[in-house]
């Protein structure tokens, strides 16, 4: 498998994760909004913050309104993590590899970025927002079924499963980390106790996640097994343990895979071991940082090992360290396809 | 109105399927009789079955834009009709196909070796010598069966009488097959009812064709050597087919920055598992972009040491370098005399008659008749730079005056044809429109040829412009087996 087209799997697979996971989010605070009485303000902003794209927003629009937050995070083209740019990218990382991709798989995603874009500039009103944002949630789980069901299972599917785990336990923190923080928090909180819960819920759901709380955990939702669930639990899909897991598996079966291998499993036993559940929200925040940092050294170290090559048969690789991204909160959007 | 073949008109005009108002040829009868049943709304439907088809699996060219910083993609123009050779017809094209390449190939060998062709005055030095796409660097060299054009893709018509023309032979990197491929595979979704009935010769073959000739050259050993695809990447227009042949044939699709050439002379190609030697390039990149070592320093599509490893033998490239050198329109005028040459045989398929303006003789009648004639530079394609006599003006017709006495060598003209018709879909009926037909050849242990081939159609009235960067459409071509009828 060319490194490229690993590259190019690996951001599809990140790409189309990101897309469903906007589109869930977009989705349960429109669902929060109606569970919410009138007089509990409902903040559409923290939605820019989970994204990590607060500049891009400033630069586009004034207030955080939920029709600017919505159309933002959904069709907004200068905002390189919306659903629709998200689903773009998507598709020409896809385009641009149809040589490895099943035929149906390409269509589905051609098909997907041409609806979405149909439907989705326009439809954003609340009456059609949720039915459309449903709608691009099951085609990506659609294209994942597809993928898995008719790709090959060789390294280029791994690196696919890769860059959708790495995204969604990426995406698992950053949902924790501000629904944790300063949803409701601008009031007195005694006030809003009572609603404490209906938030905890709806953050469950942004992941899809209340069934399997439920199941497991077998206690009414609360924040401590919430949290414990959501950051530990081996068996759901969309766990921070569980996507970090499945990474695991994944390099284990790549070749060349040291360097990456010794930190997944180091990643790996740090959340088993962790105690995330004793910690406050403000060390909660901090634990969330470190998670991030780990992933992008993790998604560095891919890249070194497998992307970027060197120039000669037989030549050492030049030691050069992935440069450590600074910037934890940005949701990296990476240029595809680049004009050489 | 449902479709009426005696309203068809084909006076003064050579039908693909139809013979005369209300008559269709033999192999068309049964599909035009299934045509004349369909009602207005099940045409529609069908049209928009094959549009929906073409764009979900997503068949596109690329046009290059201004307006939009490049290029776009376009959904691939497609006319449901198809248009139908009898098979017996086709036969004969094929063995005339495959004659002409054999001799082309023995041409460009000798070309890079002796040139007896022109010791021996059948083809005069001086076009040799100005051509823009003989490469000296490659004299010498003698790529595995003596084949420097693998690929080949000839462009085929037929004029008014019923006779069928070679227009032209493109030899370097000649595209469309994967549209011949898309188009059938959009006409099984739309007509399946069709290929029950009728006896059509498949086409899907090519890929494995393809690749089973690109094998054929790898310098080493082995069951399955590394074949490779080289794309100059997204932005070219031909990129769609790049992906869709490496698809096909399950070789990687390669950009020049995933291979490099190691000291030892070989091409590797940079993957997850670390670097892996290639055996045999499809190239889809043109010579002087190929390897900025050998060629032209500043292009960053190529790969760096290419040629010298293509030279040591250690890597296979088709369509080799400097094939180009018998693709050129002037090099064409000479194929019956090469056919002879080299096989001693006559050409099964003519020429088109043309006249070469190095010639005085041809030059003066060019220059005096300019405004019935078609003159084409040497090296262009696509349609690019031609000047078509009927339609043109006189300030053109002055301007290419001017162009062809200072450099006769550059321009030929051949007389206006009136490209045969073929039934073609406009609104709810049916109207005659130009076509042509590229088939394409694979040479390497033996020769293959495609059934069929791409037929490209002038979906404006009149016009015999079919390249679908100036807005031509396609259709699907059936070889037909009358005899299983």
């Amino acid at each position: 498998m060319l490194s490229r087209v690993a590259e190019r799997i690996y951001w599809l697979g990140r790409y189309l994760e990101r897309a469903e996971n906007t589109a869930r989010l977009v989705n349960v605070n429109t669902h929060l909004m109606l569970d919410l009485p009138r007089r509990v303000p409902l903040g559409w902003y923290p939605l820019i913050e989970i994204t990590g794209s607060d500049e891009e927003f400033q630069e586009t629009y004034s207030e955080p309104t939920e029709r600017n937050v919505v159309r933002f995070l959904v069709a907004e083209p200068k905002n390189p993590a919306s659903l629709l740019s998200s689903l773009q990218h998507a598709r020409e990382n896809a385009r641009t590899i149809r040589d490895v991709i099943p035929r149906e798989g390409w269509e589905r995603i051609n098909a997907l970025c041409l609806s979405a874009k149909a439907e989705l500039s326009s439809g954003l009103a609340r009456s059609r927002r949720y039915d459309n944002l449903v709608g691009v949630i099951s085609s990506t789980q659609q294209i994942t079924g597809l993928l898995a069901g008719t790709m090959l299972h060789d390294f280029g599917y791994e690196f696919l499963r890769i860059g959708r785990n790495l995204e969604r336990a990426d995406m698992t923190t950053r949902i924790v980390d501000v629904r944790t923080g300063n949803l409701l928090n601008e009031e007195p909180a005694a006030e809003f106790a009572p609603f404490e819960n209906i938030q905890w819920m709806s953050l469950l759901q942004s992941l899809s996640a209340y069934q399997a709380y439920r199941q497991q955990m077998q206690v009414p939702v609360r924040r401590r097994e919430v949290l414990e669930f959501l950051f530990k639990d081996p068996q759901f899909p969309r766990a921070f343990l569980h996507s970090v897991g499945e990474v695991a598996g994944s390099i284990r079966n790549l070749p060349r895979n040291a360097v990456p291998l010794e930190s997944v499993t180091a990643l790996v036993s740090r959340v088993e071991k962790s105690r995330v559940t004793r910690l406050d929200n403000a060390g909660l925040h901090r634990y969330v940082d470190r998670l991030q940092l780990a992933l992008g050294r993790l998604h560095a170290q891919i890249t070194e090992t497998y992307f970027v090559m060197s120039d000669l048969p037989r030549a050492k690789r030049a030691g050069q360290r992935a440069k450590r991204s600074a910037s934890r909160k940005k949701a990296v959007p990476r240029p595809v396809a680049s004009a050489d | 109105m449902t479709i009426n073949w005696r309203n068809y008109s084909v006076k003064g005009l050579h039908d693909e399927l139809i013979r005369a108002a209300g008559k269709p040829r033999d192999a068309a009868a049964s599909l035009c009789t299934y045509l004349r049943g369909l009602s207005d709304q099940e045409l529609i439907d069908h049209k928009a079955a094959a549009e929906l088809a073409i764009r979900t699996m997503g068949i596109t060219f690329t046009v290059y834009s201004e307006e939009e910083g490049g290029s776009i993609d376009r959904a691939w123009p497609f006319d449901i009709i198809p248009r139908i050779i009898a098979k017996q017809e086709w036969d004969r094209v094929e063995q005339g196909l495959k004659q002409r390449v054999q001799a082309l190939n023995l041409f460009i060998d000798d070309l890079y070796h002796d040139q007896r062709i022109i010791k021996d005055g059948i083809v005069p030095a001086e076009l040799i010598n100005n051509s823009r796409d003989f490469r000296p660097q490659c004299v010498g060299v003698s790529p595995p069966f003596g084949v420097w054009a693998h690929i080949c893709g000839s462009d085929l018509v037929r004029d008014k009488d019923g006779t069928v023309y070679v227009l032209e032979d493109n030899l370097r990197v000649p595209s469309g097959v994967s549209y011949m491929l898309e188009n059938r595979q959009v006409m099984k979704r739309v007509f399946p009812e069709l290929f029950e009935d009728y006896s059509i010769e498949p086409v899907d073959d090519y890929p494995s064709q393809l690749y089973e000739m690109l094998a054929s050259l790898s310098p080493r050993k082995g069951d399955r050597p590394e074949v490779v695809v080289l794309t100059p990447g997204i932005y070219n227009s031909a990129y769609f087919e790049h992906a869709y042949l490496a698809q096909q044939m399950g070789a990687e699709l390669v950009e020049g920055s995933d291979l490099l050439v190691g000291d030892d002379h070989c091409v590797y190609m940079r993957s997850v598992e670390g670097l892996v030697r290639v055996d045999v390039i499809y190239r889809r990149i043109d010579d002087l972009f190929m390897d900025p070592e050998a060629f032209r320093p500043d292009s960053m599509l190529g790969v760096p040491g290419l040629l010298r490893a293509w030279k040591k033998g250690k890597v296979a490239l088709a369509n080799a370098p400097g094939s180009g050198v018998a693709d050129d329109k002037v090099i064409y005028t000479y194929v019956p005399e090469i056919i002879r040459y080299y096989l001693d045989q006559d050409p099964i398929l003519p020429n088109v008659p043309s006249y070469l303006c190095v010639n005085k003789q041809d030059r003066d009648h060019v220059l005096a008749h300019l405004d019935k004639l078609v003159v084409k530079p040497a090296n262009e394609s696509g349609g690019y730079g031609m000047l078509v006599g009927p339609q043109s003006t006189r300030a053109e017709r002055e301007e290419f005056a001017k162009l062809i006495k200072k450099n006769p060598r550059n321009y030929m003209a051949q007389p206006m044809l009136t490209l045969s018709t073929a039934p073609t879909l406009v609104d709810d009926h049916a109207e005659p429109r130009h076509l042509d037909l590229r088939p394409f050849i694979l040479s390497g242990k033996s020769t293959y040829v495609t059934t069929g081939g791409l037929t490209r159609v002038a979906l404006r009235k009149g016009s015999t412009v079919v390249n679908s960067s100036q807005g031509g459409g396609s259709k699907d071509t059936w070889i037909v087996d009358e005899a299983g009828l």
